[in-house]
């Protein structure tokens, strides 16, 4: 059996790590554990959106790079510490849209180079992507945009239940089991660790990632939190209404991250 | 926020414009749509299938975050709901940021799935609760989404709808008068001919938003299903 810190040991510095929205399945007890080895350079892909995941380890200084649709603490708004990145110049940001990374990932799970993307084209965004490519439709009239494939080293997510051979239960959220296609390596946190095997039950196969996606998972009750963990608990507001109002600042920061480091 | 009876008079006549309707998506943060979206699935029988982003209760898809930008190009999702931090006199939409794009002197959260949508949804409805003129500009400084011809956008004091390229006012909120809207409006518009004022909520719409509208709400939006329910 792993340990989060175990797994945080697999996620080298400079590392392409693929990581889950608030609502999906954040593995913010691996999060922590990446703070505390002061890891570096990581170049972040959200799925298809980052959240507090994100915003920790830009404020931590671990992150060289991001690519997503978006990023936020949700309905709290701006994220501090990105903001901050942001404004200094520390942070690379790769602009996308939720479909473009949904597409990229699709890309990478058929192992080809790229995916065609309906609409987009007569947004400014194309602008910003000098890396996509606006063709001829060969199949259908007008244009169409491809997008490259994404290939994350690693998906980082936290989810409900596991077996003890290494299948990933994730529910509804596929979002998860896409980017595990996609990704080199998949590493999880869970909450419990099941007696009996996911794939064995069609009723709890059709919601799991199989163990040959998932190369190491670590037993971590509440490895969700503060964000939550959908089915299971819900996000704890008051922590991250905290966070929100301390990250303001570098100062609150640091205190923030000192006293969760300090609780484990 | 703007008081309850302006936020119904936004939601019914959002709720009209989904008349018909099978398949309609509420983006996150959005809890007016979502109100009006609700209240059109009980105008219509509970026949207009609602997906409310943010919400397990009023999820129908179980093929991951990519299923409604996928049924979107398919043709089957009928309305969205889009806003912005500038919405301008074409319908387009700003979600990125203020100044040069590539490093905004402001940024917003990001652009989400509304550069993809716009295109492929056959009635994207804009939204703004706080009509302004630093909101409601001439023209937008990046262009997350265009517009297009028939879009209308529902704000706190009007409905406008887009004829030739640029919005004319459909309709004002009681209350409103066009010198009023006018310097609310940081852009230049014409009215249409028929313009009036925006029918509120009938007395069956009433009763539904203070009743099952509030209670669907209640999960994912329980501010404005208080608001409703008072």
């Amino acid at each position: 059996m792993s340990t989060a810190a175990a797994l945080a040991s697999r996620i080298p510095d400079g590392c392409h790590l693929a990581l889950a929205p608030d609502y999906s399945g954040c593995s913010l007890v691996t999060i922590r554990e990446l703070i505390r080895r002061g890891a570096s350079n990581l170049h972040l892909t959200g799925l298809p959106q980052l959240g507090l995941q994100a915003d920790l380890l830009l404020g931590a200084g671990c992150v060289a790079s991001i690519e997503t649709a978006a990023i936020s603490l949700g309905d709290l708004g701006i994220a501090p510490a990105f903001e901050r990145a942001r404004r200094a110049g520390t942070v690379r940001i790769t602009e996308s849209t939720c479909p473009a990374i949904h597409a990229g990932l699709t890309a990478a799970e058929k192992g080809i180079s790229h995916l065609p993307l309906a609409g987009v084209i007569g947004s400014d965004l194309v602008n910003l992507r000098p890396d996509w490519r606006i063709i001829d439709d060969p199949y259908g009239p007008g244009r169409i945009l491809l997008v490259p494939a994404i290939r994350p080293d690693i998906l980082l997510c936290h989810a409900a239940l596991a077996d003890p051979a290494g299948n990933l239960w994730i529910g509804v959220r596929r979002e998860l089991m896409l980017a595990a296609h996609a990704a080199r390596r998949t590493l999880a946190t869970v909450e419990e660790i099941l007696g009996h095997d996911l794939l064995a039950d069609d009723v709890w196969a059709a919601g799991s990632i199989p163990s040959l996606y998932v190369d190491a998972i670590a037993l971590a009750p509440n490895g969700a939190a503060p964000v939550g963990l959908r089915g299971r608990y819900p996000a704890d507001r008051s922590t991250l209404r905290a966070y929100a109002e301390a990250a303001r600042t570098p100062a609150g920061f640091t205190r923030f991250v000192d006293a969760w480091l300090a609780d484990a | 926020m703007p008081d309850r009876e302006r936020l119904s008079i936004m939601i019914a006549a959002i709720a009209r414009l989904l008349q018909g309707l099978r398949h309609v998506a509420v983006g996150a943060a959005s809890p007016v749509p979502a109100a009006a979206t609700l209240l059109a699935r009980e105008l219509a029988g509970r026949r207009l299938v609602v997906s409310i982003l943010g919400s397990a209760q009023h999820n129908p898809f179980t093929d991951g975050g990519r299923e409604l930008f996928d049924c979107a190009a398919q043709g089957r999702l009928d309305a969205f709901f889009l806003s912005g931090a500038q919405i301008d006199a074409t319908g387009a939409v700003n979600l990125l940021g203020l100044g040069d794009p590539r490093a905004p002197d402001r940024r917003f959260l990001g652009n989400f799935g509304a550069p993809y949508l716009a295109s492929l949804v056959p009635n994207v409805i804009l939204c703004r609760t706080d009509h302004g003129p630093r909101s409601l500009v001439e023209k937008v400084d990046f262009v997350t989404a265009p517009g297009r011809d028939g879009q209308r956008l529902v704000t706190d004091r009007c409905v406008f709808v887009r004829v030739d390229g640029r919005f004319v006012l459909e309709s004002r909120h009681a209350g409103e008068t066009s010198d009023s809207l006018r310097a609310a409006t940081g852009f230049a518009f014409a009215e249409k001919p028929d313009a009036g004022i925006t029918p509120g909520p009938d007395a069956r719409m009433r009763d539904l938003l203070e009743g099952p509208v509030a209670e669907a709400m209640q999960a994912v939006y329980p501010d404005l299903a208080a608001l409703l329910r008072r």
